[in-house]
């Protein structure tokens, strides 16, 4: 069932659940900030409108920079007012930044140390009829290996704002991965978010797998679990928000008992929120995983639902890998 | 401040960077490795900002209303090093210290390394951009310091540098000044058959900057050019500094092979022997 004490979305399983991009939460949280923090300011590469930055745009003009389609400018620009005492946000699809831009963030911001937040919209396969080049499918293998970076993948609209305006609360960089389409509001205001800490969204007695999810995904793991419960197959499902820093704790509290793992992302299944599951399971309790996102592929145009399912991550490949893996478990 | 007494400090000035130059070569020597024709040929400028022209205080690096001087070539690190242990950011005995483990030397500067450096850099065309954000954060906060970029020529192959250009220029960025070390040289040969900048004057100027051009090694001139350009309220600045590459050595001097290595023991003591003040080749003022 759902857990109770996170006061999740009674509807969450509804046909016509509440949906919502991702973005808007961006768009709001950094509104927010801006009223709260004069030295919150805000870059545009061009893109103010798909990110929802031009909410903060058009409150504070004065704030706001638009430097044009130059994303390793907007990231140094950035820099240069993270070292001299604003929060700069940066925002771009993350095919560019922290795509295109990935060294300059790595100088001028994460070695750096400037406070500057990476906003990295339409990520994942989800992105859909603009197909690969715009679709983010690394984003989170080539920012979670910078050393001190801080890495939140929001689940929904809700989440997505509180993780926006939780990445203030420190003076170091960190990384934000925000999606294009209307995906299911599972979340509510009163649900609690703590950056870097895991939440157990789906609970059982005697669960024999932990579907570890990360993003809008986690609705996709949630209507597996659902349907597992009635087939047999009492299943975990942890809502992983914060990729970096990883919360082991938490890893082996949901662990311990089910000895199994099945990780879902929308992302390549190398370098992503699976890989750093599994680096911390290796060393700590290493058991049986199976990874469910993008197979060493690039994917294409399409519409998400279609996506999804083409490349292998809808419900029923997760029902799939985690029959497999309590399998491997039990062999 | 008096003729007179400019006149004094101007040979003044001209006799640090003679100093500067042979604490570059023991500096480079001593390291082992490192970078020998920037540093040489920007000594002039360094001294110049860090004895005249910039508003600063070497005992508190971190006080709020301080000039920044940004270098964005950041491999030239060896000179601004130097010129500010001359300056007393910190003790003479700790150049030796440059690229070995644990030191604030880093190769490429690094900013929480060592206070007073502002930025990070190295990877090439990041500086400009960095201090246009400095920039911009003193007209958000209402302040009155100035922001100096000091860039490479070769770095002008960098497409963010240019990006930067167009965003200072779109917003008319008049409290930031570059200065590009237009020395013709870059690691794989003469920048005009590496990557040709000229026209670089008409370049600069169709993105809407200023533009003034100075003898690097004639620090009254490259004064002047720096209050010109901080009057100029249109639009950001950019002086082109013409240099010769390993100034100040003879056997150095416009030869590009110079770019990217340190001298040797007997290279350094040669050197060291050279280093002449500014006479000869170009238009400077001059003491033996």
């Amino acid at each position: 069932m759902l857990n109770p004490k996170l006061k999740l979305n009674p509807k969450l399983f509804d046909k016509d659940v509440e949906v919502k991009p991702t973005r808007e939460g961006f768009g709001k949280g950094l509104l927010a900030l801006g009223e709260m923090n004069p030295n919150v300011v805000a870059l545009s590469a061009d893109l103010a409108e798909s990110t929802h930055a031009h909410l903060f745009a058009e409150k504070f003009p004065e704030r706001f920079f638009e430097v044009g389609i130059g994303e390793q400018n907007m990231a140094a620009i950035g820099a240069g007012l993270g070292v001299t005492g604003k929060i700069a946000f940066i925002s771009s699809y993350a095919t560019f930044s922290p795509g295109k831009n990935w060294e300059t963030i790595r100088t001028t911001i994460v070695y750096n140390q400037a406070n500057v937040k990476i906003a990295g919209h339409h990520a994942g396969i989800m992105t859909g009829p603009d197909g690969a080049t715009h679709q983010a499918t690394e984003d989170i293998a080539i920012t979670r290996c910078w050393p001190g970076m801080q890495v939140y993948v929001p689940c929904d609209a809700i989440e997505s704002q509180k993780a926006t305006i939780a990445s203030a609360n420190i003076t170091t960089p960190v990384y934000l991965r925000y999606t294009r389409d209307k995906t299911p509001v599972m979340t509510t205001e009163e649900t609690p978010f703590t950056a870097g800490k895991m939440q157990d969204f789906w609970i059982t007695d005697n669960p024999q797998a932990t579907i570890f999810a990360t993003g809008y995904m986690l609705h996709y793991a949630l209507v597996a679990a659902k349907e597992l419960e009635e087939e047999g197959f009492p299943t975990l499902v942890v809502n992983v928000a914060t990729i970096k820093p990883l919360d082991e704790e938490g890893i082996m509290k949901f662990t311990g008992h089910t000895k199994a793992v099945v990780t879902v992302e929308d992302h390549q299944v190398m370098g992503g929120m699976g890989s750093a599951i599994a680096e911390c399971l290796a060393k700590t309790n290493p058991l049986p995983i199976e990874f469910i996102g993008l197979q060493d592929t690039f994917a294409e145009s399409g519409t998400p639902q279609e996506l999804v399912e083409k490349y292998g991550m809808g419900v029923a490949s997760i029902k799939k890998a985690v029959k497999k893996v309590i399998k491997r478990k039990n062999t | 401040m008096p003729e007179e007494l400019y006149e004094d400090k101007l040979k003044d000035l001209d006799k640090k960077a003679d100093e500067a130059r042979k604490l570059i070569i023991k500096t480079l020597l001593e390291a082992g490795s490192g970078h020998s024709a920037g540093p040489l040929d920007m000594a002039d400028i360094f001294t110049a900002f860090y004895f005249h022209i910039l508003n600063h205080d070497p005992k508190k690096p971190d006080w709020p209303d301080r000039d920044r001087l940004i270098l964005s070539n950041g491999h030239i690190c060896p000179v601004r090093y130097v010129v500010m242990a001359m300056a007393g950011y910190f003790p003479i005995e700790e150049l030796k210290t440059l690229r070995k483990i644990d030191s604030r030397l880093q190769g490429h500067p690094h900013r929480t390394a060592l206070p007073g450096l502002e930025t990070t850099s190295g990877p090439l065309g990041e500086g400009l951009s960095q201090g246009i954000g400095i920039a911009l954060a003193a007209k958000m906060d209402k302040k009155r310091y100035r922001t100096y970029v000091v860039t490479g020529d070769g770095e002008l192959n960098e497409g963010n540098i240019w990006e930067a250009a167009m965003f200072a220029g779109k917003i008319k960025l008049n409290n930031l000044t570059a200065i590009v070390d237009r020395n013709n040289i870059q690691i794989d040969g003469f920048t005009e058959d590496v990557m040709p900048l000229e026209p670089l004057r008409a370049k600069w100027e169709s993105f809407n900057w200023h533009v003034l051009e100075v003898d690097a090694h004639n620090i009254r001139e490259f004064i002047d050019a720096i209050q010109e350009a901080d009057a100029i309220y249109e639009k950001p600045t950019v002086i082109l500094a013409h240099s010769i590459p390993g100034k100040g050595v003879e056997f150095m001097e416009k030869d590009f092979h110079w770019h990217g290595k340190p001298p040797n023991k007997d290279e350094a003591k040669l050197a060291l022997q050279e280093i002449r003040t500014l006479g000869g080749k170009i238009k400077s003022e001059h003491q033996s």
